[in-house]
């Protein structure tokens, strides 16, 4: 295995980044909605060298029972790597990191999801990471939030998730891996499209200055992810309005 | 479930109620943090050891090292392994067996601030590059939970550092020596409710809030690492709020506790 460290890599030429971005810019992002036939809401989506697939099952029972609710739903989320997704296999299952990002990107998306209509009951958020490259928690997160739009959970707003990161004390907007391995700090954000934030974590090394920027950044980030995010929902959604409605819909009061 | 202690509904309003007074249950100021007491050097047996009580909060952290292999892509770097164990001891709400989400989280955000503020200078824990190096084993122990385990667990981990000796005679390698430390990475804590922003939360007050954010400050007075917890929403001004707090807090603890 060839090591580097930070003295290796020179972050920018010419103004522009590894792979020709400016400071400021995403990598190129793709939503699709509805991939997977089986869930009730899926949505499979690319940030740059990230390739994510979310379903979302549910509202429906919760096993085992005792973890049920009285008044709302319960909202279970699994990050799940698949060994492939990164340079050296990673052992299958559950690991240390997994769970952690599990439980913060569960919390960063129950805010906006109207649990109490579904009490007793469970909505299983399940995330598989096909292929990784820095920003998977956000990806995954981005994707969750499609897919449960498209499994027509009531939620109050949607999530976008964007992550800021500082290389040659620059503050840059999405680190891909080389940033983020090689980088001075890393800090993924997700929030609703009027700016409440409900997912922030950091590592790294940054001022309070930066740190403002930085969340600021990843803001700015996350509002694009928010119209990408829409306009693949709208594309799916406009497509099936053109076709004629079935008549056993029952619609409720 | 989670650890989120039961509170019943009536203390939750009182507790609201008092907080639109401007009041905390224990009277405290909002920024105020409970007495903090730190013990170190109390397990023999261990390379280094804290017990830190903040309130009635109290964590005990032990440090085992032991030399092993390094990672392959860091072959002159020493290992740090941080673990906590939420002990059926500390509360009603822990139930023994592997640790939980809640576990899981604290240790990796105690492992996020000696980690990410390179408070250990791993490159001087590397005995024979690429086949020996020193693995420091941080492990917590929460004795009793009343609040703010993420703030105490890490006042606990870099106590112990600052006391750890290095075991080299035990193991054939030289003389024993003081783990060379270079920062004090400090983590503080605070809730949002209704717009109130308390620091150093009681457990009480923990199950009212919906939202946590951490923020670890180093010596310099940088951020080297944060994470909310749990399903709420912050605005970006509360976070630059509590920030701004948080460096301040983490400052007059170092001084006080750490910096002697």
């Amino acid at each position: 295995m060839i090591v580097m460290d930070e003295s290796d890599i020179s972050f920018f030429k010419d103004g522009l980044r590894l792979d020709g971005r400016r400071a400021d810019q995403l990598r190129p992002v793709k939503i699709e909605v509805g991939v997977l036939a089986r869930a009730d809401g899926s949505c499979y989506i690319e940030m740059g060298g990230n390739k994510v697939i979310a379903a979302v099952y549910g509202p429906r029972e919760v096993h085992p029972r005792h973890l049920q609710e009285a008044t709302r739903a319960i909202v279970r989320y699994r990050y799940n790597m698949a060994s492939f997704s990164v340079e050296d296999r990673k052992r299958p299952g559950p690991d240390r990191r997994s769970q952690e990002l599990s439980k913060v990107s569960r919390e960063a998306l129950e805010p906006v999801i109207l649990t109490n209509f579904f009490p007793r009951s469970v909505i299983d958020v399940f995330i598989e990471v096909l292929q990784a490259d820095a920003g998977t928690r956000t990806a995954g997160i981005n994707a969750a939030a499609v897919a449960l739009a498209d499994a027509g959970i009531p939620m109050k707003s949607m999530i976008s998730s964007c992550a800021a990161g500082k290389v040659a004390d620059t503050i840059v907007l999405d680190p891909m891996k080389e940033e983020d391995n090689f980088g001075q700090a890393d800090l993924p954000i997700a929030m609703t499209p009027s700016g409440d934030i409900t997912l922030l974590q950091m590592d790294g090394d940054l001022t309070r200055d930066e740190f403002k920027k930085a969340v600021e950044m990843a803001m700015l980030g996350a509002k694009n992810i928010y119209e990408l995010q829409r306009a693949a929902l709208v594309k799916k959604y406009s497509q099936m309005a053109e076709q004629p409605a079935r008549e056993d819909v029952i619609v409720r009061d | 479930m989670s650890v989120t202690s039961v509170i019943s509904e009536i203390k939750k309003d009182f507790i609201y109620n008092l907080l639109l007074k401007g009041e905390r249950i224990d009277g405290r100021a909002f920024d105020e943090y409970r007495e903090i007491s730190i013990q170190r050097d109390v397990i023999r047996k261990a390379e280094g050891s804290a017990l830190v009580k903040i309130g009635s909060s109290q964590v005990l952290v032990g440090i085992k090292m032991q030399p092993g292999e390094p990672f392959p892509d860091t072959p002159n770097k020493g290992v740090i392994i941080t673990n906590a164990e939420l002990v059926p001891l500390a509360s009603p709400s822990f139930e023994p067996g592997p640790p939980n989400e809640v576990g899981i989280e604290l240790a990796r955000v105690v492992d996020r601030g000696v980690r990410e503020s390179k408070a250990v200078d791993l490159e001087a824990l590397c005995i024979v590059p690429g086949k020996q190096v020193w693995i420091i084993f941080i492990d917590v122990h929460i004795l009793d939970d009343c609040g703010n385990l993420i703030d105490a667990a890490s006042l606990g981990a870099i106590a112990a550092l600052l006391s750890t000796k290095v075991p080299a005679a035990r193991f054939g390698l030289g003389e024993d020596y003081v783990l060379p430390i270079r920062d004090i990475p400090i983590a503080t804590t605070a809730i949002e409710f209704n717009d109130v922003l308390m620091f150093d939360p009681g457990v009480d007050e923990e199950a009212i809030a919906n939202t946590r954010l951490t923020i670890i400050s180093t010596a310099q007075g940088n951020i080297c690492g944060s994470q909310k917890s749990g399903a709420g929403m912050l605005k970006p001004e509360q976070i630059y709020r509590i920030i701004d707090i948080a460096c301040e807090k983490a400052k007059e603890i170092r001084e006080k506790f750490l910096e002697a």
